[in-house]
């Protein structure tokens, strides 16, 4: 490992496919989203640069630490951001360059993307306050019940694909089509785009945040740069958790200009899917979120897993 | 350049935190009108948020009754720099009715430091957003404060 090597590793994660590309496509992205929300109500809707301008601001403003708060609530809004943008460096050298990934990156990417859900439990628990510690117990039950539904999807790409490598099951679907046109592989697809609803902290699943009974939840208590990174992070795995999802499921993508579009299409096609969801639907009681995951998608998701062994 | 750069996100984004302070909910229906689709202020940037973390400005409305000045000042405290304090409404504005009243400080300011007075009992909802774009810098100011000089 010599210094070039450990430059452009560091260049990866943090300016072309990691951080900085993801985030400014991620903040694009939330616009896209705030755009479709107030035309469906019927209204303007807020300007393209609007998702910058609440960053740039939540950044210039001062952050307030609550007394007797630990360390925690200082690192949290870090281990978030680390946490997208080294998986986004992961799924979108894949797509650059197959050879990139190593046997087991799925997996690891399983544990990434957990780690943002990991910080708002960090965060919001030691932030000293009623409403965060509430809405970190809700997370961590909320944590439990999507990351079942989630395995068992992935398991059934990967049963099928006969790969754990990310550039491998990308590869198989260049060879055998779209993974989402067999039986088992659009069971675990629906499975998977309810779980990223679930994790993008989307209505019905907004639960822990609850605007209106926990006003933010964990992040009621961060103020300037913390909750512009939580901000940050957010738009970040807007665009990931849709991109893997994508590229998991529907289909090959080469870096062809016309398979990029091609890719671009399917991300907002997921997109617009998770926004009318989100859109038209009230919130879940923490109960029934719990029964809806553990009991019908986990049913679903083990069905899934079983078809995909048989091969269907 | 960057105080700019600042200056110019925080004239394009704009949270507000709501809080009653002894109104009589005239004003308070007349500030969620404002963020009903009609009017739409998410197109300048204003979104209401739930916690004054969150807060760029505060909107008081009610006379400040002496059970409540605490908890504004609190939530005052509580609101992370730089900040803005606009009254809304003219109990808000100069205590009301209520001006010379035992149970009410007699308007915001004279509790908090406030940017922008709204007058109207309870002002048009097109009368909230123009004073909040007056507090913004995004429309001139056409009246000065004056005070009375005895000749």
């Amino acid at each position: 490992m010599n210094l070039q090597q450990v430059s452009l590793d560091l260049f990866y994660t943090l300016i072309f496919p990691g951080f900085l590309f993801t985030a400014i496509v991620g903040l694009l992205l939330t616009w896209v989203d705030r755009k479709i929300t107030a035309v469906v109500q019927s209204r303007i809707g807020p300007p393209w640069y609007q998702p910058f301008a609440d960053v740039g601001k939540l950044m210039a403003k001062k952050m307030v630490a609550p007394s007797g708060s630990s360390i925690g609530f200082f690192i949290a809004p870090l281990i978030s951001v680390a946490g997208v943008a080294l998986a986004s460096a992961l799924v979108f050298r894949a797509l650059i360059n197959p050879q990139a990934g190593f046997v087991g990156d799925v997996i690891v990417l399983l544990y990434l993307m957990t780690l943002p859900a990991l910080a708002l439990i960090i965060g919001g628990a030691s932030s000293r306050s009623p409403f965060g510690a509430i809405g970190a117990s809700r997370e961590m039950s909320m944590v439990l019940a999507y990351e079942v539904g989630f395995l068992l999807s992935i398991i059934a790409v990967i049963i099928q694909s006969k790969s754990i490598q990310f550039s491998g099951i990308i590869a198989y679907q260049a060879a055998h089509g779209a993974i989402a046109f067999s039986v088992s592989g659009f069971l675990a697809l629906c499975i998977a785009l309810l779980c990223v609803q679930a994790k993008l902290g989307f209505l019905p699943f907004d639960i822990s945040e609850a605007d209106t009974e926990l006003i933010g939840g964990p992040l009621a208590e961060y103020s300037g740069s913390g909750l512009a990174l939580f901000k940050i992070s957010r738009a970040m795995m807007f665009f990931q958790l849709p991109a893997f999802v994508a590229l998991l499921f529907l289909g090959a993508n080469q870096l062809t200009l016309l398979s990029l579009i091609g890719l671009a299409l399917k991300l907002l096609a997921v997109l617009a899917l998770l926004i009318l969801i989100k859109i038209t639907h009230a919130r879940l009681r923490l109960d029934q979120m719990l029964r809806l995951f553990w009991g019908r998608l986990a049913v679903v998701g083990l069905i899934a897993v079983v078809l995909a062994m048989v091969g269907w | 350049m960057n105080s700019r750069l600042f200056n110019w996100c925080f004239k394009k984004s704009i949270w507000v935190y709501h809080a009653n302070a002894g109104a009589c909910n005239g004003c308070d229906i007349e500030i969620l009108d404002v963020l009903t689709p009609y009017y739409d202020v998410e197109r300048f940037g204003i979104r209401i948020v739930h916690t004054p973390r969150h807060a760029d400005a505060l909107l008081v409305t009610g006379p400040v009754t002496r059970q409540v000045r605490e908890r504004l000042l609190r939530l005052y405290e509580a609101t992370p720099e730089p900040k803005l304090v606009i009254a809304v409404g003219s109990c808000a504005t100069g205590g009301g009715i209520w001006y010379d009243s035992y149970a009410t400080c007699g308007g915001v300011k004279n509790v908090l430091p406030v940017d922008i007075h709204i007058p109207g009992c309870p002002p048009k909802p097109e009368a909230i957003v123009y004073g909040v774009a007056q507090a913004l810098g995004m429309v001139p100011k056409q009246v000065q404060a004056q005070t009375y000089i005895e000749e």
